[in-house]
């Protein structure tokens, strides 16, 4: 397998080889060259002195507890949905598949708004929830519904491709030998679909931390409860120029993490197969 | 799902899409013949002023149909900092004199250019239907309210809290007011257009914001309160030409019809009171 790899990135000939590498060269520099812009507008002084700052530590604490909150909750729920829709043929399937990919292709903006009209305090939903005396609009349950909606496709669509991955066979067997479906899934299933699972609860989880469109729609934007850190950013920005550097790196920081993650999961993968 | 029944699935989706794209082209075509000969005008716009330029440019286009009126709208920090950055921009309308003063500083702006074309007086902005029945100032301090208003970093927050602190400072409410205010507030917006759009919404009972900001389609929604003179916060818009602009006489003769009296009207129709340059 490896071999046939090596063979096919040692063969071409001389311009085609140039040309690729410039073009990946000229990508690298693209991605490369914002980035390396913003680190270097932020030295290391004023990166500790923001940890500092109130609004920096209420907006990055929010943020990395909201978006667990939200990958935690599109695990439970994605779950499900992916299996069914890698394993099973049921009148539907292809509505629900489009229904749970479709915020990915819509802007969060439009999501947010749509949010809002369904359980704002006049909302479809939440014109009875407020007679209940249930708030959900501009509180943190906002913060985190608006991160599952956008976020979750991420997850559900890796994981389905994970689950469709995972041969039948093994899945015969543990029944064969007695296992019951959810003891089959929990102890084959999920193990041998467990890096598409990670790396798509990972995605997601990055997802709802970059969130911005819909929440400052839905949930909007006050300082410790609704404030992420995308809208600190984006309010900083505004005025203090410095703070909104400062959370601007530490989001890309997060990031690169996340991708690490990925990454490592990814090669230990390659490793087993 | 059978091969046949994805296949019309398929086409009915292209359908769907072929025929919003004809719609599309159809509706810009009519504009793009009409002016054969454009030259570009890139006026970087606060956003406050959103409905008032938007037919000002258009009344400008029909009077100088050689001239096309790019309209570019946010923040006025968020303007100011793009044309730091060397943003493509002819003409800088502001919120504030204060980024226009920055940029002028900065050597950005046309120095003589720069002028104030209108005023504008901060309002209490409530639903139409009123649920929390606001009928001034003092109702805003009642536990409850939800309550909308600028972020500090923003020019129309600012002044929101600026008139709060004046409300504090007079005895008859005292600094309780405002914490009691300040307390209420479910929300700080980036943006006039999105704090207008939560109260036309209902989401929010209340919010500050320019007198100005409440639209012609806007008003079928929300009721606007006037707040007295005394603790309101007058704001100064003023205009200038970016030096880097190429096309300084065009931005000089649109700068000089936003004055004009036809400028003029419409910036009152929009809530401004406008300023003799």
């Amino acid at each position: 397998m490896t071999q046939t790899m090596d063979r096919i990135c040692r063969r071409g000939n001389l311009p085609l080889r140039i040309l690729i590498a410039t073009l990946v060269g000229l990508a690298v520099l693209f991605i490369g060259i914002p980035l390396a812009a913003l680190l270097l507008r932020v030295p290391p002084a004023l990166l500790l002195a923001s940890l500092q700052d109130p609004v920096v530590l209420d907006a990055l604490s929010l943020s990395l507890v909201t978006a667990g909150i939200s990958t935690i909750i599109v695990i439970g729920f994605g779950t499900p949905i992916a299996y069914i829709n890698a394993r099973c043929q049921y009148p539907g399937k292809k509505i629900i598949d489009t229904i749970t990919d479709l915020p990915v292709v819509l802007p969060p903006a439009v999501a947010g708004l749509a949010l809002l009209m369904a359980f704002g305090h006049r909302g479809l939903v939440g014109q009875y929830l407020d007679l209940l005396g249930i708030e959900i609009a501009f509180t943190t349950i906002a913060v985190i519904m608006a991160q599952v909606f956008v976020a979750s496709p991420f997850y559900i669509r890796q994981a389905r491709t994970s689950f469709a991955g995972v041969s039948r066979v093994y899945e015969h067997a543990a029944r064969t030998l007695g296992a019951g479906p959810l003891r089959t899934f929990f102890s084959i299933t999920v193990p041998l679909a467990i890096t598409g699972i990670l790396s798509g609860a990972v995605m997601t989880f990055a997802r709802a931390l970059g969130e911005f469109g819909a929440t400052i729609m839905f949930a909007g934007n006050l300082q410790g409860k609704t404030q992420t850190m995308p809208l600190a950013i984006y309010g900083a920005l505004q005025g203090d120029m410095d703070a909104s550097l400062a959370l601007a790196v530490i989001l890309v920081v997060i990031s690169f993490a996340v991708i690490i993650v990925i990454k490592t999961l990814t090669e230990k993968e390659e490793a087993d197969t | 799902m059978t091969k046949s029944t994805s296949l019309i699935a398929l086409a009915a989706g292209i359908a769907i899409l072929a025929l919003l794209v004809a719609a599309g082209c159809t509706a810009t075509q009519p504009a793009e013949t009409a002016v054969p000969d454009q030259n570009e005008l890139v006026v970087f716009t606060a956003a406050s002023l959103t409905g008032a330029m938007t037919d000002i440019a258009k009344a400008y286009e029909t009077a100088h149909p050689n001239t096309k009126i790019v309209l570019n709208f946010d923040g006025s920090q968020a303007l100011r900092t793009q044309i730091e950055q060397g943003a493509r921009a002819d003409l800088f309308l502001s919120a504030n004199t204060k980024h226009m003063m920055a940029l002028q500083g900065e050597g950005l702006i046309v120095n003589d250019s720069v002028g104030i074309f209108a005023k504008n007086k901060l309002a209490l902005i409530v639903p139409k239907d009123n649920p929390a029945g606001i009928t001034g100032l003092l109702d805003l301090s009642r536990p409850g309210i939800r309550m909308v208003m600028g972020t500090k970093e923003v020019p129309f927050g600012d002044y929101t809290r600026q008139a709060l602190q004046k409300m504090a400072d007079d005895p008859a409410c005292g600094p309780e007011y405002r914490d009691a205010v300040m307390a209420n507030v479910i929300s700080e917006e980036p943006t006039v257009t999105s704090l207008v759009a939560k109260i036309r919404l209902g989401e929010a009972d209340a919010g500050i914001a320019y007198a100005s900001d409440v639209s012609e389609g806007d008003r079928a929604f929300v009721t606007t309160i006037a707040i007295p003179d005394q603790y309101n916060v007058i704001a100064s818009y003023p205009l200038g030409i970016v030096r880097e602009s190429v096309a300084q006489d065009r931005a000089a003769a649109f700068a000089e019809y936003i004055s004009s009296p036809d400028g003029a009207a419409i910036l009152s129709r929009y809530g401004f009171t406008p300023a003799g340059r």
